[in-house]
């Protein structure tokens, strides 16, 4: 580089656009937190909803699927699984009849022992999942 | 070895490569498992072996970056460390609470481990990266402080260089974003928008910092070009990361129910996010050209090349590939993050830590500056065989990818995921196969450890050619 270019000009390019572009990204922030109730789908957060999420974590569904696209890549995208499986009621009849030993040769999920409630919950969560408005995204209905 | 205090980061960078070698082998076990479904199931299903794969690929990097730190601050600071006992003490908390976040994922079911930890007292589990119990995290934030204030100490008191500087603010910068690991808010979006806080802007940002310094540090050692001059390329290089990378965060904006303005801010900043990795490898070899003295410890110059050049390939490249919203559109979640993920975190922060043990250990292990030819041979095939079958894990991975875009989502009569998983299978059996490759890389660059330690040190270091 150029013995113009000094190491104090450089230093202060660091310093003062790392500053700006931080303050515009919390301003950004800022502005997404106010426009995201009404394409986040808050108001359908109920306490099953929430709980679903809970499950959803605790016994860690996206280290093998994805939800609106992050999460692990092994098993389908469940961002859409409320359309794609028919609703709760295929949701609910999916988890439920996975076999306790897997098929023989082929990925399975886990039998994870849900009872009704919990059920209930998980299936509540996606269908909240699946209403927000997530620009379009996944391009068709297989994720 | 300048200063005594210098020799704790022996203990972090052996730790890393023992965790590293564990992270290769649930590798190895998660890409079978993508072809023969039911390997190890249910004892071992494909989340664990992945939470296991990713974190322990995440603390045997902080490992590495711990050492790198513990090892150039006080030679950049010309003084001990502040308090080598802590950093010792620290080594043994961090080993035996991730040791124990292990074995907690593969002894009991996730859900258990939710439950024993207290997860619904605060909730943090469960979510990519972030598995960990809630008490291993505020375990990882003390040692993060303890850690912080060894170094700040040892920095503040000492002589003060642009790459401890630099170091510091990257390594103060993990430690606060990792913070947000703690916000799980039960609104999905928000949710997201904040956990990228701490992923995006450790992999895209802080981490950078941290990589460019520990590069910078041995390039100063290891040709002797003036310390202005480097100290001058890190500073351009660390605020182009900054200012490309920070609003670059909008690239993982697009889908997940933030509003759409982010397409734009997204992927213009985020195609000038390469920039910061290409000037890294003009930089790494500038410098090298430009070299004042030919360093007897050849490979550490290899692997700081190899660096710059991955980092740029895997980062830069691979990034850039699906960065762009619209083509993000069809390859969000696909076989195409995997790639680029791959190739991004071996080539950047792999690779980095792989330098600077590279450079450090033989010092550590009591050589004046270099260890024998035979191990450094030894240590080159490593090198090549991890670096190409990398490569080739990414290639196989992108041709995963590409097929499963087009049958998945592009063409006009899309197939259902596993489906396309069957049709795709013959790459995954390549990934595989380059996968058991880079295990025997990995197997000869533990053996360099060993194969020549009792030869006589490489050859005398001549001064280099006027002409070089």
């Amino acid at each position: 580089m150029s013995e113009a270019f000094t190491k104090v000009m450089a230093r202060n390019i660091f310093y003062g656009g790392s500053l700006f572009f931080l303050l515009l990204f919390l301003a950004l922030t800022f502005d997404t937190e106010g426009t995201l109730p009404e394409r986040d789908n808050r108001q359908a957060i109920t306490g099953k909803v929430a709980m679903g999420k809970r499950l959803w974590e605790n016994n860690d569904c996206i280290g093998c699927h994805t939800l609106l696209g992050e999460g692990a890549y092994f098993a389908p995208e469940l961002g859409n699984a409320y359309k794609r499986l028919g609703g709760k009621a295929g949701i609910i009849g999916f988890i439920e009849s996975r076999p306790k030993d897997g098929i023989p040769g082929r990925r399975s999920m886990p039998q994870f022992n849900f009872t009704d409630e919990e059920l209930d919950a998980i299936a509540e969560f996606l269908k909240y999942s699946s209403e927000i408005n997530t620009a379009n995204w996944p391009p068709n209905i297989q994720g | 070895m300048q200063y005594q205090s210098q020799a704790v980061a022996k203990l972090y960078f052996t730790a890393a490569i023992g965790l590293f070698a564990g992270q290769i082998l649930f590798g190895l076990i998660l890409g079978l498992q993508y072809v023969v479904g039911d390997f190890l199931f249910p004892e071992i299903p494909f989340n664990v072996a992945r939470m296991v794969h990713t974190n322990l690929l995440i603390v045997w990097i902080l490992f590495g970056f711990m050492g790198a730190a513990y090892y150039l601050v006080p030679e950049e600071a010309e003084r001990e460390l502040h308090s080598p006992g802590l950093a010792v003490l620290m080594f043994w908390v961090f080993l035996v609470a991730g040791a124990l976040t292990i074995l907690g994922y593969l002894l009991v079911p996730y859900s258990g481990l939710a439950k024993m930890t207290g997860n619904d007292l605060l909730p943090t589990m469960g979510r990519e990266f972030l598995e960990q119990p809630t008490i291993t995290k505020i375990g990882i934030v003390i040692v993060a402080l303890a850690f912080l204030y060894n170094i700040g100490m040892t920095i503040l008191s000492g002589r003060k260089t642009v790459v401890n500087l630099v170091l510091l603010i990257g390594l103060a910068g993990l430690a606060v974003l990792f913070l947000f690991a703690f916000y799980n808010p039960d609104n999905l979006v928000e949710d997201k928008l904040y956990w990228w806080w701490v992923v995006h802007l450790w992999v895209e940002g802080v981490w950078e910092l941290i990589l460019g310094s520990i590069l910078a540090f041995v390039l100063i050692k290891t040709t002797g070009v003036d310390r202005e001059v480097i100290e001058k390329w890190l500073y351009v290089i660390i605020a182009m990361t900054l200012i490309t990378g920070i609003i670059g965060t909008g690239h993982h904006y697009y889908w997940i129910g933030t509003p759409e303005y982010w397409q734009w801010w997204g992927s213009v900043f985020s195609a000038l996010e390469p920039i910061p990795f290409f000037m890294m490898t003009v930089f790494a070899f500038n410098m090298v050209n430009r070299r004042r003295r030919n360093h007897l410890n050849k490979v550490a110059v290899l692997w700081a090349l190899g660096t710059a050049v991955m980092a740029f390939l895997g980062a830069g490249v691979w990034g850039f590939l699906h960065t762009l919203s619209p083509v993000n559109y069809y390859t969000h979640g696909s076989q195409i993050t995997a790639a680029h993920g791959h190739m991004a975190f071996y080539g950047a922060y792999a690779m980095i830590v792989l330098t600077i043990i590279s450079y450090a250990m033989p010092m550590m292990r009591g050589r004046k500056a270099a260890n024998s030819n035979r191990s450094q041979v030894l240590e080159m095939w490593s090198f090549w065989l991890m670096t190409v079958s990398m490569v080739f894990i990414t290639l196989f991975l992108t041709g995963a990818g590409i097929l499963q875009v087009y049958l998945q989502r592009y063409s006009d009569t899309p197939l259902p995921f596993m489906v396309v998983q069957e049709k795709i299978a013959l790459f995954y059996w390549m990934r595989e196969v380059a996968g058991v490759v880079f295990l025997a890389g990995l197997v000869l660059y533990i053996a360099s450890f060993f194969v020549g330690s009792k030869d006589p040190e490489a050859a005398v270091e001549q001064a280099a050619s006027p002409t070089a």
